[in-house]
């Protein structure tokens, strides 16, 4: 562990350098009724001080696509294809493919919480009510690191100071249930920042939060990232989130990228027919008060009941017969950083 | 005409402490509420949680008996006060004001089938014969745009927005004089939310129904409302129209909480107002104002005097001292 926990990285890795790339990620749930393709077939790369946004409804796989880079999906879902793979140390280790390694290897463990750590959704469930927050904190801490507990003690509140909780010496004596939600999210974070990782998945950070928390959070995420040159995964239903946090932006829908691209690209030059059809259709505070909203009809299918052919299909404003419903679009690369699975656009037929 | 009309609304909830479980505090969840709403508009309560907008939402329902206040309610021809009435007395007035759940999943009996959550009411209130009453299932069906071959079905065959469509078909089967609804579509996907949205304003269109709209989305309260009235803790901060209320807040607290609303555009580098600290606790707020601790404004006077709901323009009611000194930043 670092001697003490500086507010800026000592060796901060160039921003934009590479630290994970997934490639073909696939993660199915075979159960009895059938399987359902959760992830299927998803690909991005993470960078050094860059947000990658993951964005989608229910059901499109993107909290599944998070836990599978940790190793972490519940059973029966099970990685059946593709690689993860993590360039250690802010970019200056040796490769390693998530995707192999076993959940409960050493390896993996070693990862989880040292290079990769996760916020969840709901700080209330994701915190045991039995301990105090400063315990968990210490848990943490002293499993990747030799640290004493005085060590750990005093590195604890330095996070919970870090991430702006008032009286931080008071605080880390206090239980979860003692805490505001907002207060409850900044030690979830300055949990997951215990042992320095280099990657952080954010699932839905803000979404349990009101407006003004929600402000308060994004700022201190974006603040810690610029200190630590964090790689940010940050997973959200909320176009308007991902709009002011991302650099670049993944759409999915059942499973799939749709879409991949620049943040501005995305908003302003979208692609895929389901891109369109979801800006068109969310509510925007900058609206003519009282007007109609465009729909996109129908609804998300049930995962066992998915539509041949390209998924989004039955709901598609420009679906072709006998093209769109017979295979899935292969991906168009249009650049490096854009790429879209449309038939529009080739889709490999 | 106005269709309700709450007047200096209170509703506390008492802490209890100790053996004895004597009274140790209050919640003031509601203190001193005041609004009206008109036939066929829509008002929209927002606030962040904690703030009161549901509690006042199930006091004018009376699910929860108010402390203190008048709950003007007009029916028929006449104006009876809820706040007042013994819970015998209420019943005839109970089928005129109707709600929508935020929940479609727990709020729908999942041992019911379609046709009988919605024909239910019409049972209660005197609809005896059952062809009757599948007529008129039918036609709430069509209305809210679900096919009447669903009727049989239980609910969890449905998605979450065909179950809303279930729960809007249900408080419109006795046409109410008013409908609240609580978060309506928060529990939807952005794509359904759409759908719901403008079920909503569609149905007002031709029913000229009357809606309070109870939600925290600022942007969904924007495409929904005629007016907007703001809580915060306990107390109403501003009401006004939509569209000057979003372009022009005159409260310090609307203004930060327009400007906290993610704007679905990267290229509008918004200047977010970030409040500091939590939400006051309602069974202990501060003196005065109880925005003036996080309030970028405040003066000395705003830590000791309550400041009063005013009508500083037609139609424009703020409570704050300085609303006639400041200009503050809307979102176009």
């Amino acid at each position: 562990m670092p001697p003490t926990l500086m507010a800026e990285r000592a060796a901060a890795p160039a921003a934009g350098t590479p630290i994970l790339s997934v490639r073909g990620l696939k993660t199915y749930f075979r159960a009895d009724d059938g399987v359902v393709r959760a992830v299927d077939g998803v690909s991005f790369d993470v960078r050094a001080g860059r947000t990658l946004g993951i964005v989608g409804e229910s059901g499109c796989g993107k909290s599944i696509t998070a836990r599978s880079i940790l190793g972490i999906v519940d059973r029966p879902g099970k990685i059946e294809a593709g690689e993860v793979w993590l360039t250690p140390g802010g970019g200056t280790g040796a490769p390693i493919d998530l995707a192999k390694l076993a959940s409960d290897s050493a390896e993996m463990r070693a990862i989880r919480g040292k290079e990769i750590a996760l916020v969840f959704q709901e700080p209330m469930s994701s915190f045991s009510h039995y301990y105090t927050v400063g315990n968990q904190i210490m848990e943490a801490i002293r499993l990747h690191s030799d640290a004493t507990k005085q060590q750990a003690h005093a590195r604890a509140v330095e996070l919970l100071r870090l991430v702006g909780v008032p009286k931080p010496e008071r605080r880390v004596d206090e239980y979860p249930f003692q805490l505001s939600g907002g207060l409850r999210q900044r030690v979830m974070i300055a949990m997951a920042l215990a042992c320095d990782p280099h990657v952080l998945i954010a699932d839905e950070p803000t979404t349990a939060l009101d407006v003004t928390t929600q402000a308060q959070i994004l700022d201190l995420m974006r603040e810690l990232q610029a200190k630590r040159a964090l790689a940010l995964i940050l997973i959200t239903h909320d176009m308007g989130v991902i709009a002011e946090m991302a650099d670049d932006v993944v759409v999915m829908y059942l499973g799939r990228v749709v879409e991949r691209g620049p943040v501005d690209a995305i908003f302003h030059d979208p692609k895929h027919p389901y891109t369109q059809a979801l800006l068109r259709s969310i509510p925007s505070i900058m609206a003519t008060p009282r007007t109609k909203l465009a729909t996109i009809s129908g609804s998300i299918p049930h995962p066992l009941n998915r539509p041949t052919g390209c998924p989004f299909h039955p709901r598609c404003p420009d679906f072709k017969p006998g093209v769109c419903d017979k295979a899935e679009p292969a991906t168009t690369v249009i650049d490096d950083r854009r790429e879209v699975a449309c038939f529009l656009y080739g889709g490999g037929a | 005409m106005n269709v309700l009309e709450v007047v200096n609304l209170r509703k506390y909830f008492p802490i209890r402490k100790g053996l004895l479980r004597r009274i140790a505090g209050q919640v003031r969840a509601v203190d001193g509420v005041s609004f009206h709403i008109k036939k066929g508009e829509t008002l929209a309560l927002v606030g962040e949680s904690g703030c009161g907008k549901t509690t006042v939402s199930r006091c004018i329902l009376r699910a929860l008996p108010p402390s203190e206040g008048e709950i003007r309610f007009a029916v028929d021809g006449k104006v009876v006060d809820l706040a007042k009435l013994p819970k015998r007395a209420l019943r005839p007035y109970r089928r005129h004001i109707q709600m929508v759940f935020q929940d479609p999943f727990s709020s729908l009996n999942p041992r019911m089938v379609i046709a009988d959550i919605i024909g239910e009411p019409l049972l209660i209130n005197g609809m005896r014969s059952g062809e009757e009453r599948r007529k008129r299932v039918k036609e709430l069906l069509d209305m809210v745009q679900l096919p009447a071959a669903y009727m049989n079905r239980f609910p969890h065959a449905f998605s979450g927005g065909q179950r809303q469509r279930v729960g809007i078909a249900r408080a419109l089967a006795l046409h109410p004089s008013l409908i609240v609804a609580d978060e309506p579509v928060s529990a939807l996907d952005v794509s359904v939310q759409a759908q719901i949205l403008n079920l909503l304003l569609d149905l007002q269109d031709r029913l000229g129904l009357t809606y309070l709209f109870v939600a925290h989305d600022l942007s969904v309260v924007k495409h929904v409302s005629d007016r907007v009235a703001v809580m915060y803790v306990g107390r109403m901060v501003e009401i006004a129209g939509t569209a000057d209320i979003f372009a022009r807040p005159r409260h310090p607290y609307t203004e930060a909480l327009l400007s906290a609303v993610p704007k679905p555009d990267p290229r509008l580098k918004s200047e977010r107002i970030i409040l500091e600290r939590d939400v006051a606790d309602p069974a202990n707020p501060p003196p005065g104002c109880h925005f003036h601790p996080r309030c970028r404004y405040a003066v000395e006077r705003c830590k000791v005097d309550t400041p009063a709901l005013q009508e500083v323009e037609p139609n424009r009611w703020v409570s704050c001292h300085r609303a006639h000194e400041l200009m503050l930043r809307g979102v176009q």
